[in-house]
């Protein structure tokens, strides 16, 4: 069932993180369990593994930056606009377990852009904007899968392929609503 | 010393007879690639990435405004196809500091595709446009 055909996207929120919140929290937990037990682990985490997320970081604060652009562009019609608000929390609590993650790691968060260059003149229509989200969210997947390799610490690439995870669901879900194939391929890359 | 040339010759052309050639790199395979890279990068646009339009040409860490790492500020490298594919096989072995926190792109075909794609895209009416 899409989330598109769900009377109530926030309730079908509620429901996937009802489900999937124990496993989320597992991560979460990891990584915010604090130095002391990340130093105290084998894998210890590198100055390597913060520089890993602060990009990542950089990535998703853009993309709030870009649902909020697209919420306000007056051009998504419900559900399709309450479908933007979900992802847009979604990438608002990767980006503050990501923040949280790089202070405890030593590291200094990189903030919000004042300004992000969005191409607003050639978002005209509703599809326009579920496209350039999904764009956005392709490349996020390939960004993550990316990364995960890259983790000094396993912990942190465990909670990396987590949001992984997440961000492939909302290009999926956004290729289903631009009538599109919403799984292109058995593997990503 | 006639046989001797005759069968360098022929050594010579052994290998484009037995081999298949290599095929020419792919710039539409080259654009379904650079999808990976739309979570940072765009061609006119700078984002957690700098944009890719002038990108070949350009020293490393140069565009006007974008904040760099140190690494890739001070690598002094220039844009073109062999150094582009050497960073683009493994980023951060290539360039330790780099902010671009990307496991690489190993298979050399994929590599080759993507870098025709940026070379063509660079000649694009979008980026003629930036350049203006």
């Amino acid at each position: 069932m899409s989330f598109l055909s769900m009377p109530d996207p926030f309730a079908a929120r509620r429901l996937f993180l009802g489900r999937t919140g124990g496993v989320l929290s597992g991560a979460a937990v990891a990584l915010l369990a604090g130095n002391h037990r990340l130093a105290a682990a084998a894998d210890a985490p590198t100055a390597g593994d913060a520089q890993i997320l602060n990009t990542a970081l950089g990535a998703e604060l853009e993309a709030i930056a870009a649902y909020q652009v697209g919420a306000e562009s007056k051009l998504l019609q419900k559900p399709a606009l309450d479908l933007a608000l979900a992802f847009q929390g979604h990438h608002k609590e990767h980006a503050d377990l990501l923040a949280k993650t790089i202070e405890k790691l030593g590291g200094k968060p990189v903030a919000a852009k004042t300004k992000y260059d969005f191409p607003v003149a050639q978002l005209k229509s509703q599809a326009d904007v579920l496209r350039f989200a999904a764009k956005l969210e392709q490349g996020a997947v390939s960004a993550y899968l990316g990364a995960v390799p890259l983790f000094g610490n396993r912990d942190l690439a465990k909670a990396a392929a987590s949001i992984l995870g997440d961000e492939a669901m909302h290009w999926a879900v956004l290729r289903q609503a631009l009538g599109e194939t919403p799984v292109p391929s058995a593997f990503v890359a | 010393m006639r046989l001797a040339a005759a069968v360098a010759a022929l050594a010579a052309l052994l290998p484009a007879a037995t081999l298949p050639a290599a095929a020419a790199p792919d710039p539409a395979r080259g654009e379904q690639i650079y999808g990976r890279c739309l979570a940072c990068h765009d061609l006119a646009r700078d984002r957690v990435g700098p944009r890719h339009c002038g990108l070949f040409g350009r020293r490393a860490g140069s565009v006007p405004g974008f904040v760099y790492s140190p690494a890739m500020k001070s690598s002094g490298i220039v844009w073109n196809a062999a150094t582009l594919d050497r960073f683009l096989a493994a980023p951060m072995k290539a360039m330790p500091g780099t902010a671009m926190t990307y496991d690489g792109i190993p298979d050399p075909t994929e590599r080759a595709d993507l870098i025709a794609w940026l070379e063509q895209a660079g000649r694009s009416a979008e980026c003629r446009a930036v350049a203006r």
